[in-house]
């Protein structure tokens, strides 16, 4: 602060605090949603305070399941969800790591191809090919299974930018000091390469770890076994199931449970999460 | 681009582009080719029948009045998306910037909307503005407002606008902050001691400092605005009432899936390309000039 101003900073504070509740009250109705029994949720007005079954909900959604046969339990809904997740994130890490390693340090034949081909998938989000790409997933009988889920999602034009640029600000030094010593390529990698990118790796996690959870159109259309369905789009099958009276109170559980792992990674890791974000994106 | 020590050519290298390489091809560069060519033909929805009839299915888009609105509306909602949620995150920034104490906090609280999912943050809006149960819209109910967006088109469309910013803020504030917080606290103190208030500093060393940040927040959005928000349509309105909410992505989505048009939404994929390739050299070229910034 540079003067002293009490009303404008009073005034601040009443904004962000405004823009806080504005932020918060969602996420505070779901809360209270999810601890009421489902009578409670079919009487208008509904409640603004939380109710005392919010762990019987949570029972609920786990052991019984939700759905209209209550078989999917959202525990495997959640499993599913991590496992893609983590398979988007290490899979997208580790095939950007060695592309932009072969880029950057090997001269070859068709090196500039290979950088234009990975750039080119900048271009093409899923949105904008799911017909055809569907297609070769369905050809190549990867529906309903773990890798249909996420292979096609793993090529990664931005983390292959940032780790280009991560490896292009260390300095020559390192190998020639590492050559001297008698490391080979990929021990050079190994031993050098990734202990000096470690805070950018886990970053790029971080924000690959909300993009991965977060999938829908993709596994909306690989996913017809009810035994792959992530969290994120067994709550639209929720909804669809019971058109006529939804079980709030069961969808808003799955709703807590749904955006918990995602907020935790955020909130707890804010820093590497920040950092992350502002590096991908420019 | 390249290290001025390297290693020697051997195949190492091909080994390591390669798995990058192949995913690439498979499922981006020939899909994507394939959209190109089926935009080219008429096939009926088995494919049991397929002609080759070159840009009819663009010609067919083109003189489609039901195109024309979905890219209006497509445009109205992602610049409404893009205005409220800049507009929103931009005050919340100043005034976070502005605060000494407590600053890290506010960021806290205000940046985790960005980890839920669209469709997450459509189910929670659904759920507030139920018709019949719906907290906000029994509050609309007694100032006499009838709220119903099941029926009424402007009123869905307005549902996904606002589950729309409001995953939306929390990227923006993060980034003008970030903008502010690099501006030198030199300048802010300069504008003081010439007696410039806090409005005045905003507007005249703040806001115009910013402006790269805003240039890029505003592709951002738009690019966020048309292809992320797939999942609020499709949880909260589906495109309806009458269409009233149906966006490009939902309709390529919809005709290709639902409708089984495989010619016409290999179309409209293709021009949603053509659009994706446009705001990503716009976007590049703010980077060039970034840098000379």
């Amino acid at each position: 602060m540079i003067e002293k101003r009490p009303m404008v900073s009073w005034f601040s504070h009443a904004v962000l605090l405004l823009g806080i509740a504005m932020v918060a009250f969602p996420i505070w109705i779901t809360f209270v949603g999810a601890s009421h029994d489902a009578i409670r949720m079919t009487q208008a007005p509904l409640p603004l305070l939380p109710g005392d079954q919010f762990f019987v909900n949570l029972k609920a959604v786990f052991v019984q399941g939700v759905g209209n046969a209550k078989e999917q339990s959202v525990g495997l809904m959640m499993f599913n969800s991590l496992v893609m997740a983590m398979m988007i994130a290490v899979g997208k890490i580790t095939i950007s790591l060695l592309s932009a390693y072969a880029i950057v340090y090997f001269r070859f034949p068709f090196r500039m191809l290979f950088f234009w081909m990975i750039f080119i998938t900048l271009m093409l989000p899923v949105e904008v090919r799911i017909l055809p790409t569907f297609e070769v997933v369905a050809n190549l009988g990867m529906l309903n299974n773990y890798w249909g889920l996420t292979v096609p999602l793993i090529a990664s034009a931005t983390a292959t930018f940032m780790f280009r640029q991560v490896f292009l600000t260390v300095p020559d030094e390192l190998l020639e000091a590492a050559r001297i010593d008698g490391a080979g390529p990929m021990r050079f990698f190994w031993d050098i390469l990734l202990p000096i990118s470690r805070t950018n790796i886990a970053a790029l996690f971080v924000i690959l770890f909300i993009y991965g959870w977060n999938q829908y159109l993709w596994p909306l259309l690989i996913t017809t076994d009810k035994s792959m369905y992530t969290i994120v789009m067994g709550i639209k099958q929720m909804l669809e199931a019971a058109e006529e009276a939804p079980e709030w109170h069961l969808i808003m559980m799955t709703t807590l449970l749904a955006m918990i792992p995602p907020v935790m990674v955020v909130v707890g890791m804010q820093k590497l999460f920040i950092k992350g974000l502002t590096e991908t994106e420019k | 681009m390249l290290k001025r020590t390297h290693f020697k050519p051997s195949a190492l290298p091909y080994l390591l582009v390669a798995p990058q390489i192949i995913i690439t091809v498979v499922f981006f560069i020939w899909p994507a080719s394939q959209a190109v060519y089926q935009s080219l033909l008429l096939e009926d929805p088995f494919g049991l029948r397929t002609e080759f009839i070159w840009f009819e299915n663009y010609v067919e888009l083109f003189t489609d009045s039901i195109y024309f609105s979905t890219f209006l509306r497509t445009i109205v909602f992602s610049s409404l998306v893009a205005f409220l949620s800049l507009f929103i995150a931009l005050i919340l920034a100043a005034m976070a910037d502005h605060v000494v104490r407590g600053t890290t906090v506010y960021r806290t609280l205000l940046i985790w909307p960005y980890a839920v999912a669209p469709v997450v943050a459509g189910t929670i809006w659904m759920f507030i503005f139920d018709p019949t149960l719906g907290i906000v819209s029994y509050l609309l109910h007694f100032v006499g407002y009838d709220w119903n967006h099941r029926l009424n088109g402007g009123q869905a469309m307005a549902l996904i606008v606002l589950a729309a910013t409001w995953k939306q803020i929390s990227y923006n504030f993060l980034f003008f902050l970030a903008g502010m917080q690099s501006i030198p606290k030199s300048l802010i103190e300069a504008a003081a001691i010439d007696g410039a208030g806090p409005a005045r500093r905003f507007w005249t060393i703040i806001f115009p400092l910013i402006s790269p940040t805003t240039f890029f927040l505003m592709v951002m959005n738009i690019v966020y605005a048309f292809f992320e928000t797939f999942g609020i349509v499709h949880a909260v309105t589906k495109g309806g009432p009458a269409k009233s909410t149906e966006i490009l992505v939902y309709k390529v989505f919809n005709d290709g899936f639902i409708g089984l048009d495989l010619g016409g939404s290999a179309a409209q994929s293709v021009i949603l390309m053509i659009l994706v390739i446009a705001l990503t050299i716009i976007q590049f070229k703010y980077i060039e000039r970034k840098v000379e910034y």
